[in-house]
């Protein structure tokens, strides 16, 4: 076990130990113990940074499974180190930030850090293991823990639902993708991750390419809360803000383009793959923003902000994946859409860390995230006013923050994405364009309500709980240093172009040759003639005419009827499930015995009919039949008769009686079949069972004794006749098919001589196979005790009489 | 000539046994049921001997006695049934 897998599973450790650490250590609030981990780890983390930035790949394996090919292979590349210090580094910032935001002494706060140090090693589990089953155990673990983060407040009913529903979601997706892992097993023979990128190109034709390609994107999808999967994420703002923050913005949700971005390389060969991807995202880039607008909690707007924002991010890798068709074209003409989506990937979580984080304050201080009760906040809390207006200025793409150098590069992704050959997109490519600055204007739309409608405007202090100022410091920290980084990366993107090349060197790793590295270089100024810049300054223009003309065409969100949202057909859709399901099991399972004898005996003689006409096993043999005494037909006619007339019967007593005579005349069969063991045993048998029947018919109820024959229903009658015609046809056409001879010749000559008996019935009862007599004995032996039990222990006695 | 006499003995005692039925089943009052019963018993204890006669094997002789004792056992337990309406009567005292 290396220092790697230790730092990986560190805070699962970690977790073990907190409630201790709460219970005898309460004085101090428990943040403080897990504060150390992450900063720590991201440190260690960043010791990685050399190596892999000239896109070298740390591997350490630790056997887990070893004859399943299951290994907890650690691997930390360009990709996974970005993530695991987006991971830790906003973690630590969360921590910090919970110790204020929480309150020691009315939470539960040992609950919330064991969960939420759950969630962080999971979510290093997940983007630093080589292994696919290894990274789909941390993948169902991030949904658990993030389960329980969302339902922290489990005694709000909101909380509830939220949690079920993200549960629900995010499970479904990740159950899929453990199909396409399979799947993905099944063409490969390897569930590692750098083999199976070895070996992308030989995959594409197999039959289960395009199955695996879309469980691994529903999986996707699900985590990263695209359309129409996104409906679990806006309900898990019901979580405290520092989950909201680091789950729901910087990390849980980035998992799905974690998946994408690594299986890039095998599956963006597809031109479905990229269509997929590319247009999913970009119809959640566009919806998320445009059902942003229509809210009035900020969370709420936070939530669809996020959803719109991972949706770009997606549409970017879905277009970048496109370059793997192009080899190394010079100053990366198509893999630009790849740099955009990581470089927004980086700057998504600085700026809605730091808004998440905003938010929390403002709730903190006033007590609601009601944009129509808040405004006028700017002179109480100039800080945060400060730290929200950057971060909603990045989100909105404004220059000098670093929003506008990846919204700029986004649009030039979409823009190439015209010129692609591939796919068809020559002909549709031109929608990715529109649709994107669409959504832009939107997204600037909405970063202007969040700030200005917060911030600027009336005070109305008497809407608000408490009375409003300014955070404490701890609480500032986090979102300050985030939002110097949204500053410090906007204004010298330049400091994290290694990372970003690295990152890139992993997701597009055949475009590179033996020592060569992606070069990019990101600038504010493309000159004037760039359509990028004009696409911004319509955004900014577009959006201000709307902003300020948001009442008069906000009427049309109330247009949309409620009915056809997707959040409704999710709860009808639950409803319907469980209701569907409970009326289609009221329908057969109807508690009569009858009912599930007829269902029995009908799927008795449906699948032996079948059988047999499928089979064509019907057969009629009679060369070995024995001749036909009258006697026999005589007993025959009698049993018949008796059998008949217990049908016709109109006393039980008769019926009893008449069953008594098939009894014994079958013990006549035995006589005349050469079974006297049979015949005595028979007869004996049949008495004491005549007896116990008529017992049971003495202790019958006097108001059910009413005498009547039984009542006639045609359906019985055809199962009865069914049954019986089946089981004649299969034992005639058993008879005729005899292909082997008996081995009674073997007892035939042992018994006396290897036995010392002569009874052969007997010797074998008790000798050649005594064991199955053994346990007829224990088989008696529980019968006798059960009806004594029965009969004697009556528990409900003593209730009655109390 | 004497397996014919045995099989004709037995298809004569099939038929009573036909015709015991039958009272078995119409029989107007239980009594007579009872009695058609304990009368096909000893008509099969007949069928037994002729059977094994006929058979040629010894191996039967238990079941003509089993029959015997069974048929008795039975018509007597009916008989109390139906005179007293149980078959085993408790112990004054209760504990059995």
């Amino acid at each position: 076990m290396s220092l790697l897998h230790f730092a990986i599973i560190s805070p699962l450790i970690l977790a073990i130990f907190i409630p201790m650490l709460h219970k005898y250590f309460h004085k101090i609030h428990t943040g403080w113990f897990l504060l150390p981990l992450p900063a720590l780890l991201f440190f260690y983390f960043m010791s990685y940074f050399p190596e892999t930035a000239h896109g070298e790949s740390i591997t350490e394996t630790l056997p887990w499974i070893p004859s399943l090919g299951i290994d907890f292979a650690a691997r930390i590349d360009g990709l996974g180190l970005l993530f695991a210090l987006l991971i830790t580094g906003i973690g630590a910032l969360v921590v910090l930030y919970s110790i204020f935001y929480l309150s020691k002494e009315k939470e539960k706060l040992n609950q919330f850090y064991v969960y939420l140090l759950l969630f962080m090693g999971a979510m290093l589990g997940v983007v630093l293991s080589d292994n696919l089953i290894v990274l789909y155990s941390f993948w169902e673990l991030t949904s658990f823990s993030s389960f329980l983060l969302i339902g922290y407040w489990n005694h709000r009913e909101r909380s509830r639902y939220g949690a079920q529903k993200s549960m629900l979601i995010t499970v479904f997706g990740g159950l899929s993708m453990l199909g396409g892992i399979l799947l993905l097993y099944l063409m490969t023979g390897t569930f590692s991750i750098s083999e199976i990128i070895g070996m992308a190109g030989e995959i594409t034709g197999h039959q289960f390419f395009i199955p695996a390609l879309i469980c691994f994107l529903l999986g996707a999808f699900t985590k990263s809360a695209q359309f129409p999967f996104h409906i679990w994420l806006p309900d898990a703002m019901e979580a405290p803000t520092p989950v909201s923050a680091y789950l729901h913005s910087a990390t849980m949700v980035k998992a799905g383009i974690y998946l994408v971005a690594r299986l890039t390389p095998v599956f963006a060969v597809s031109g479905l793959w990229v269509w997929l991807v590319a247009g999913i995202g970009i119809l959640t880039l566009f919806w998320g923003s445009f059902s942003a607008v229509k809210h009035n909690d900020l969370k709420g707007i936070l939530a669809y902000s996020t959803i719109s924002q991972l949706g770009m991010i997606m549409s970017m890798l879905g277009v970048g994946g496109i370059a793997l068709h192009y080899g190394n074209v010079e100053d990366g003409f198509y893999t630009v859409a790849i740099t955009a989506a990581v470089f927004h990937l980086i700057n998504h979580a600085t700026f809605k860390g730091s808004l998440f984080m905003v938010v929390g304050i403002v709730d903190h201080e006033t007590g609601t995230r009601d944009i129509r009760k808040l405004g006028g906040l700017m002179t109480l809390m100039p800080i945060t006013f400060t730290l929200a207006a950057i971060g909603a200025f990045s989100m909105a793409g404004l220059p000098p923050f670093n929003g506008f150098l990846s919204k700029e590069m986004f649009f030039t992704g979409m823009l190439r994405a015209r010129e692609i050959g591939l796919f068809n997109f020559e002909t549709l490519g031109f929608l990715f364009p529109i649709v994107a600055w669409v959504a832009s204007v939107f997204t600037f739309l909405y970063s202007m309500i969040l700030v200005f409608k917060t911030f600027t405007g009336k005070y109305q202090p008497e809407k608000l709980e408490k009375k409003p100022h300014e955070a404490p410091v701890g609480m500032l920290i986090p979102p300050v240093i985030l939002v110097s980084l949204v500053v410090i990366i906007g204004l010298f993107p330049n400091i994290i172009e290694t990372l970003i090349e690295s990152v890139m060197g992993a997701i597009l790793p055949s475009l590179l040759a033996e020592g060569h590295e992606f070069h990019v270089h990101i600038s504010h100024w493309h000159g004037f003639d760039s359509p990028e810049l004009w696409m911004t300054a319509g955004v900014i223009i577009a959006g201000i005419l709307l902003y300020r003309n948001l009442p008069r065409w906000s009427g049309i969100y109330n247009r949309m009827p409620e009915r056809f949202s997707l959040n409704r057909f999710y709860d009808t859709g639950l409803e319907k499930t469980q209701l569907g399901a409970m009326r289609f099991t009221g329908l057969y399972m109807n508690g009569f015995i009858r009912t599930y004898l007829v269902y029995i005996f009908t799927f008795m003689i449906f699948i032996l009919g079948t059988t047999m006409v499928y089979k064509n096993a019907f057969k009629l043999d009679t060369s070995n039949v024995a001749n036909i005494h009258y006697f026999e037909v005589v007993l025959a006619a009698i049993i018949a008769i008796s059998s008949i007339t217990i049908l016709f019967s109109k006393s039980r007593l008769t019926s009893i009686i008449l069953l008594g005579a098939v009894g014994y005349t079958v013990s006549l069969f035995f006589v005349i079949f050469r079974a006297p063991d049979l015949a005595l045993t028979q007869l004996v048998i049949e008495t004491v069972s005549v007896a116990l029947f008529l017992l049971c018919f003495y202790h019958l109820p006097k108001l059910g004794k009413n005498e009547e024959r039984m009542g006639f229903k045609l359906g019985n009658l055809l199962v009865s006749i069914g049954v019986g015609a089946i089981v004649t046809l299969i034992a005639l056409s058993a008879h005729s098919n005899k292909e082997f001879d008996s081995i009674s010749e073997y007892y035939v000559e042992n018994t006396y001589k290897k036995a010392g008996g002569e009874n052969m019935v007997n010797v074998i009862l008790v000798d050649f196979r005594g064991f199955d007599t053994l346990f007829e004995i224990a088989v008696l032996g529980i019968a006798a005790l059960g009806i004594f039990a029965m009969i004697k222990l009556r528990m409900t006695r003593g209730k009655e009489q109390g | 000539m004497f397996e014919m006499v045995i099989y004709v003995s037995i298809f004569c005692f099939s038929l009573s046994m036909l015709g015991l039925i039958y009272r078995v089943i119409k029989g107007p009052s239980m009594p007579d049921r009872v009695v058609a019963l304990d009368a096909i018993g000893i008509n099969l204890v007949a069928v037994v001997a002729l059977g094994s006669i006929a058979l040629r094997t010894s191996e039967f002789l238990d079941i003509i006695l089993l029959i015997g004792i069974l048929a008795f056992i039975g018509t007597v337990a009916f008989s109390k049934y139906l005179e007293k309406g149980v078959i085993m009567e408790r112990d004054r005292d209760g504990n059995y």
